[in-house]
């Protein structure tokens, strides 16, 4: 099944090869990844879309949370969530029915990014399904060009951010840095 | 020009001395000439070894026996490279160590320069963590960072590669007093309902089984493991990772489970009501066919590190956290239940001991002695009087391995030195190595097959300029025996490149790198040939001659349930 996994962390050299690397070392399959800055630049949010056994869910997350760059890795495939994907299309088209794609480019709410007497190119933002259709409708249509941009995914429960308080360097690793986990 | 304007490789040292660091084990090399520069009159000790793959083996060694980070040392591509095998082993097995390596210049990285190797990227799975520091100013930093996560919670090894320029570098040195990493999460003492819950579990479970593993070793939580079985009188194993955990003498010590554990191990794991694992990760070398493992059981699961809980088999009642916090607040837990909950399954307790017994006695794990010939297992024994359950002992992968750790007994953790996870071939002697550095007042044996031996016997070299009193004790089967048990057992004795049909005279081999060496055959010199070498004051080659055709029982074929064990031999061996 596609599990969905949205995550937080740093923005340090090599934190994506250990996302992607961690994720092939065990064997789970990447559909998509997108990665992007978030307001605050230091750190970046990714969005995964990965194929795992349904029984494996947990332990993705969990080897997520143990990489020391990620501050924080949530399954997000179920619940309350916006999914959203982008794709860019390019259909050629005989003159007869450039206006019935203009149509359907309505009802899928996709914009014309540029027109020639070939054909256009058209952006569209929407849920993966929603895309995967207008894709096929286009097709119908004449050659087409597919670019899609990975899903990007937010919450819209708010997950406490826990993160771990600085500890004194060298040495001394003692009762200050307790954590009560979650179970 | 201020005072504190110091190179890279003098912060790097400086870094090292504020850890704690008294010895790294290394080889040096080109690019990390500016670091030898340094080392050269600078109080941290470095061992040269041989082969960089035996530094990140001493390195281990070291910290197996003491606990502490472990450092190894090696230059760019080659020598980075050559460190691999013994990180991953560091991996598989928790065990805290940080490795520094060289890296080209910053300005010559990517252009495949002489000796570059993407060393960073080679080594991320073989890590816990590991950093690449191209800014001098990074690299305090760096290096506290590596051993704060290489010895904090689920331990492990770090790397830290540095380029050239930085190593050669200036810089202004100020210590790093605090460090920050929000995204590393270190468990503590423990849900308090989960650990309320656990104790009352305990009590109520009729045939209660302690499995308890490499974790209690790391937590430098034995005492409390002890507590634990004695209060709720259960009987224990400990796995190959947790062997002296618990005392081999105790009397609640069953022995070791899973594919070469014993007869009442695996009974016991297969009919008790009750897993209270303990810093295990319920390997498959444990646990065999999973779906047949201890069908009768609910399982408690304390770890550390919440990805080994429900990782391979769902624990009921799972408790995240650091057993040298969690076990004395169970243990106060169990204990405030104790007078109200010890009678109520007292019979069924009792019953459940006879039983555990009854299985004992009826497959003992004992060794057979021959009057014509060395058995393994009697060699083994013989180390084991010598030891008396005090002495070190590292061993390599094989046979001699598993004969190990059925036969020597261990009354204190951190004496039984192996790779387990990862069964790396040519650990033993580094490892040792490591163990006598360490431990200079230890008798340390090192039992290595005649396989694994030629893996590392250059660190002979090592081991003779340091005079370490290492007694190297060769089981010689003449085969990869374990290899070798799996084609006779599987593959119908079709023998196929696993006889070592030579192997160096080893009292010349010995002498020839300045120490003692012998070899010993005849069964009735065997125990005399051992005192000898313990005997002598420094390193001593003993090369023992023993049974060629003997396999380890109790086995559990791959793939099959814990308690479908073959026992012994199905009938006498024939070549
Ligand atoms: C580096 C490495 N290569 C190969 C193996 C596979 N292997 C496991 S046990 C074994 C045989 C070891 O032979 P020896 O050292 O003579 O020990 P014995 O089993 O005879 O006691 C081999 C080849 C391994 N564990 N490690
Ligand atoms: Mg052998």
């Amino acid at each position: 099944m596609q599990q969905i996994i949205s995550l937080l962390m740093e923005n340090k050299p090599g934190a994506l090869m250990r996302v992607t690397g961690l994720l092939s070392q065990r064997g789970y399959n990447i559909e998509s990844l997108t990665v992007a800055r978030t307001l605050d630049p230091t750190l970046s949010r990714m969005t995964i879309t990965v194929d795992v056994d349904p029984n494996s869910r947990a332990q993705v997350i969990k080897q997520m949370n143990k990489l020391i760059n990620v501050l924080q890795a949530v399954d997000v495939t179920e619940g309350s969530v916006l999914n959203r994907e982008m794709v860019l299309l390019r259909v050629r088209t005989p003159q007869a029915t450039r206006t019935s794609i203009l149509k359907e480019a309505e009802i899928f709410h996709a914009r014309v990014v540029d027109s020639t007497i070939e054909g256009f190119a058209l952006e569209v933002t929407g849920h993966p399904e929603k895309l995967d259709e207008f894709i096929d409708v286009m097709r119908s249509y004449g050659d087409i060009e597919v670019t899609r941009s990975g899903m990007v995914s937010m919450s819209l429960e708010s997950k406490k951010l826990r993160l771990s308080p600085p500890v004194p360097a060298a040495g001394t690793m003692e009762e200050d840095l307790e954590l009560q986990e979650a179970e | 020009m201020s005072s504190n304007l110091l190179s890279g490789a003098k912060i790097l040292l400086e870094c090292l001395s504020r850890e704690n660091v008294e010895v790294i084990f290394g080889y040096p090399g080109g690019v990390t000439l500016p670091l030898y520069d340094a080392l050269f009159d600078h109080p941290i000790r470095h061992v040269l070894v041989r082969h960089e793959q035996n530094a990140a083996f001493a390195a281990q060694g070291f910290a197996r026996v003491t606990g502490k980070v472990g450092v190894c040392c090696a230059t760019s591509g080659p020598g980075a490279t050559n460190l691999v095998t013994g990180l991953v082993d560091a991996m598989m097995d928790s065990i805290p160590i940080v490795a520094i390596t060289g890296q080209v210049s910053t300005k010559l990285m990517g252009s495949d320069a002489f000796q570059e190797a993407d060393t960073f990227g080679i080594t991320r799975s073989a890590t816990k963590h590991n950093y690449l520091v191209k800014n001098i100013n990074d690299l305090p930093n760096a290096i506290h960072e590596a051993f704060y996560i290489a010895a904090s919670g689920r331990p492990g090894p770090v790397l830290v590669d540095i380029t050239k320029d930085v190593l050669q570098g200036q810089a202004h040195y100020a210590p790093v007093s605090e460090i920050h990493l929000p995204g590393y999460k270190v468990y503590g003492g423990g849900h308090s309902g989960q650990i309320r819950r656990a104790a009352q579990m305990i009590w109520e479970a009729e045939r209660p089984f302690v499995y308890a593993g490499g974790g209690i070793v790391a937590a430098e939580s034995s005492a409390g493991l002890r507590t634990l079985v004695e209060t709720v009188d259960a009987p224990a194993v400990c796995t190959l990772m947790g062997l002296g955990a618990l005392p081999s003498e105790h009397p609640n010590f069953i022995s070791m489970p899973g594919m070469h554990g014993s007869y009442a191990a695996n009974m016991g794991m297969t009919h008790t009501d009750l897993i209270i694992a303990l810093g295990v990760r319920f390997d498959d070398r444990v646990t065999g066919r999973l779906a047949a493992f201890a069908p009768h059981a609910k399982v408690i699961h304390v770890d550390v590190d919440p990805a080994e809980i429900s990782k391979n088999r769902h624990a009921d009642l799972p408790i995240v956290g650091d057993l040298k916090k969690v076990l004395p607040r169970l243990n106060a837990e169990i204990a405030e239940l104790a007078p109200s909950m010890r009678a109520r399954n007292s019979a069924a307790r009792h019953a459940w001991w006879k039983q555990i017994r009854q299985w004992k006695e009826e497959n003992p794990l004992v060794a057979e002695i021959s009057k014509t010939e060395i058995k393994p297992q009697h060699l083994m024994s013989e180390i084991d009087r010598l030891s008396g359950g005090q002495a070190v002992v590292t061993s390599d992968v094989g046979q001699h391995q598993m004969w190990s750790a059925q036969f020597i007994r261990f009354n204190e953790p951190r004496l039984w030195i192996n790779s387990g996870g990862l069964g790396s071939m040519g650990f033993g002697l580094p490892a040792a190595i490591g163990a006598q550095f360490a431990r200079p007042d230890k008798l340390v044996f090192s039992i290595v097959g005649d396989g694994g031996f030629q893996m590392s016997i250059p660190e002979l070299a090592t081991i003779a300029n340091h005079a370490l009193p290492i007694k190297i004790i060769v089981m010689n089967n003449g085969y990869l025996g374990m290899v070798r048990q799996w084609q006779e057992l599987f593959y119908n004795n079709r023998l196929s490149e696993v006889q070592l049909s030579t192997f160096p005279d080893p009292e010349k081999l010995a002498g020839a790198y300045g120490f003692k060496g012998s070899t010993v055959e005849d069964v009735n010199d065997l125990r005399r040939a051992l005192e000898a070498a313990v005997a002598e004051p420094g390193p001593y080659l003993l090369n023992v001659k023993v049974t060629p055709l003997e396999n380890v029982f109790p086995m559990v074929p791959a793939g099959g349930a814990i308690n479908e064990m073959v026992l012994r031999p199905p009938q006498p061996v024939e070549v």
